[in-house]
């Protein structure tokens, strides 16, 4: 077997594109999600439909927007660019910008329906018994949302490393920066080098699997149960 | 003595509360109220749970909400122990480590009970490893009242304790909760609509109708009310005597009871002599005799008694509530008939027979 025709570089870049956006992600989602799932305000529903969006938009149109929001002359890019010297379109950082943008939903929106579930109630015992809130969150609340955070994980790692069309406004195709496993496997179907394409799509196939697989196993044995 | 104070108003769309209250910070406090009248958002306004946004608390010496000096402790800095309805044990952890977890929460030297300690008075430990879901409503019970008691409250707040347990359930939890008003100087607030369940701990009584306060005070006071006699439904008009048991005639399945000099026989009870004991007398289950008949009559419970009051008649209703002094005040219901028969007048002495002592359980309710 001739493992010298994998380009590994699409692979290290894909991998790592998924970590940084899934971290980012949990980061910024939470928040987000727990402000959805306790608010009373009548903005939720705007908040809510904006978070849902990329779940309907064709990957192009938000890939469009983002590339002149991170040009040297977005509003994004823009101040990047008169700070930092460098631009955020096609490059690592704009990429991550992209990604994490794309599959916010799929990181939100378990979050969110993992702390409504567990609701207020488990909260305000937790209050009776001297916790802040934000002790409350982190020994109540989050590990009773330990579910809901497996799936955003999951999904949110594997939608970033299967997305292809805002990858490819957003970061060019640049070899070693920004040219993940999906263009990868598209300019090798396009040189005809149907080998090296059978590798990586073969990998990506075969690792969400294991991905899922582990998934729904381990949830399985998770001890939260909440009605 | 010091005590509790509380004004709130809350308004919301379906509902209002505007009570102001004052009772002692000791003993048992029942706020007692059909389902709607707010007495649910009261023990969270007192919990700093619900902020009513004109509010004022104190309790004892220590200010814990005025809203006029902008002042609100949260929650989670009063020294109070809640009991939810739904015991709200935290699914996450064992029975150990949900009792601990406000235990470890509060600094040593605030703790003035032990883990062994509330172990051994909830009768815990068997429970101890066990996960929340695998325990039965009254054991769930058990370990959250046994949580709260671990941060060493000043002030325990129990909403509905037994309420979602069946009879059976209710009656397993009810000694612990009689052991934890004997043995802790800790004063409790008690939100039920079933009266009955807590004859055997009630000190103040707080009536609650349609979000306002229609009564507070000592419970026998309360209950004696002529004028709050319709408001608690007949099952439970009627008064409650605080009694000792003074010995047993097992051959004839009777207790006898005493307070001041006067005796009382019950249903045998499975109680030492000596031991307290708080009856319920029916109004509706006494009536009156002018004199000790000649001829012998089956009835064992003669009182002596003074006609205190006579309620108001309801020209199309057939009785009328008296208030008699029986060495305490108690109710009893007769007919206006008997009333006019009779021609009975305040100041007059009678003999008030009581026909049934309905023992704490049996009464549910309102």
């Amino acid at each position: 077997m001739d493992f010298s025709i994998i380009d590994w570089q699409p692979i290290w870049i894909t991998l790592k594109l998924a970590v940084i956006t899934v971290s980012v992600l949990l980061l910024i989602g939470t928040p987000v999600a727990w402000w959805l799932a306790h608010t009373p305000s009548r903005a939720r529903v705007w908040v809510e439909a904006v978070v849902a969006l990329p779940l309907v938009l064709p990957p192009t149109v938000l890939g469009f927007y983002l590339l002149i929001a991170l040009g040297a002359n977005g509003v994004i890019g823009g101040p990047f660019q008169s700070v930092t010297g460098s631009s955020l379109a096609f490059s690592f950082a704009g990429l991550v910008i992209a990604s994490t943008l794309y599959s916010f939903p799929f990181v939100v929106q378990p979050l969110q329906g993992a702390f409504e579930a567990a609701g207020k109630t488990y909260l305000e015992a937790a209050w009776s018994l001297r916790a802040s809130k934000w002790d409350a969150f982190f020994s109540v609340a989050s590990p009773m949302a330990v579910r809901g955070y497996l799936t955003a994980t999951v999904l949110g790692f594997a939608h970033t490393v299967g997305e292809f069309g805002v990858v490819l406004m957003v970061g060019g195709n640049i070899p070693g920066k920004t040219k993940v496993v999906s263009i990868a496997i598209y300019d090798h179907v396009e040189a005809l080098e149907y080998s090296q394409a059978h590798w990586l799509s073969g990998g990506l196939l075969l690792f969400s699997f294991i991905v899922l697989l582990i998934v729904y196993a381990f949830n399985r044995r998770l001890p939260v149960h909440v009605s | 003595m010091s005590t509790i104070q509380s004004r709130f108003r809350i308004q919301y769309k379906q509902f209002h509360l505007d009570t102001e209250l004052e009772f002692p910070d000791e003993g048992v406090t029942v706020v007692f109220g059909r389902s709607g009248s707010g007495k649910t958002t009261l023990l969270r306004c007192l919990a700093g749970l619900e902020r009513s946004p004109t509010g004022y608390m104190r309790f004892g010496d220590s200010v814990w909400q005025d809203e006029s000096q902008n002042k609100f402790v949260p929650v989670h800095r009063r020294p109070i122990g809640m009991v939810f309805q739904e015991a709200r044990l935290f699914p996450h952890l064992t029975v150990r480590d949900n009792l601990n977890y406000g235990y470890r929460r509060i600094t040593p030297d605030h703790r003035k009970i032990t883990f062994g300690q509330v172990a051994d008075l909830m009768d815990l430990h068997p429970l101890l490893e066990r996960r929340p879901q695998k325990l039965s409503g009254g054991e769930q019970q058990r370990v959250a009242i046994g949580r709260a008691l671990l941060t060493s409250p000043r002030l325990l707040l129990l909403d509905e304790p037994l309420a979602n347990l069946d009879a059976q359930r209710k009656q397993d939890i009810l000694p612990f909760l009689i052991r934890l008003r004997k043995e802790m100087k800790l004063p409790i607030v008690y939100v039920t609509h079933s009266l009955g369940e807590v004859l055997q701990l009630v000190d103040t009584l707080i009536l609650l109708q349609e979000g306002k306060s229609v009564a507070t005070g000592p419970a026998n006071e309360v209950l004696s009310r002529l004028d709050l006699a319709g408001k608690t439904g007949p099952s439970t008009v009627g008064s409650v005597l605080t009694t000792t048991v003074a010995g047993h005639e097992a051959e004839f399945g009777l207790t006898r009871v005493q307070y001041r000099d006067q005796s009382l026989y019950i249903p045998e009870q499975p109680l030492e002599v000596g031991s307290p004991l708080r009856v319920h007398l029916l109004a509706q289950d006494i009536s009156i005799a002018l004199g000790k008949s000649e001829t012998p009559t089956s009835v064992l419970n003669l009182l002596p008694a003074t006609i205190l009051e006579i309620g108001p008649t309801d020209p199309k209703g057939s009785s009328v509530n008296l208030k008699l002094d029986v060495g305490e005040p108690i109710l009893a219901t007769i007919t206006r008939k008997s009333l006019a028969h009779l021609k009975l007048k305040p100041g007059m002495q009678v003999y008030a027979t009581v026909k049934a002592v309905k023992m704490v359980h049996e009464i549910e309710g309102y």
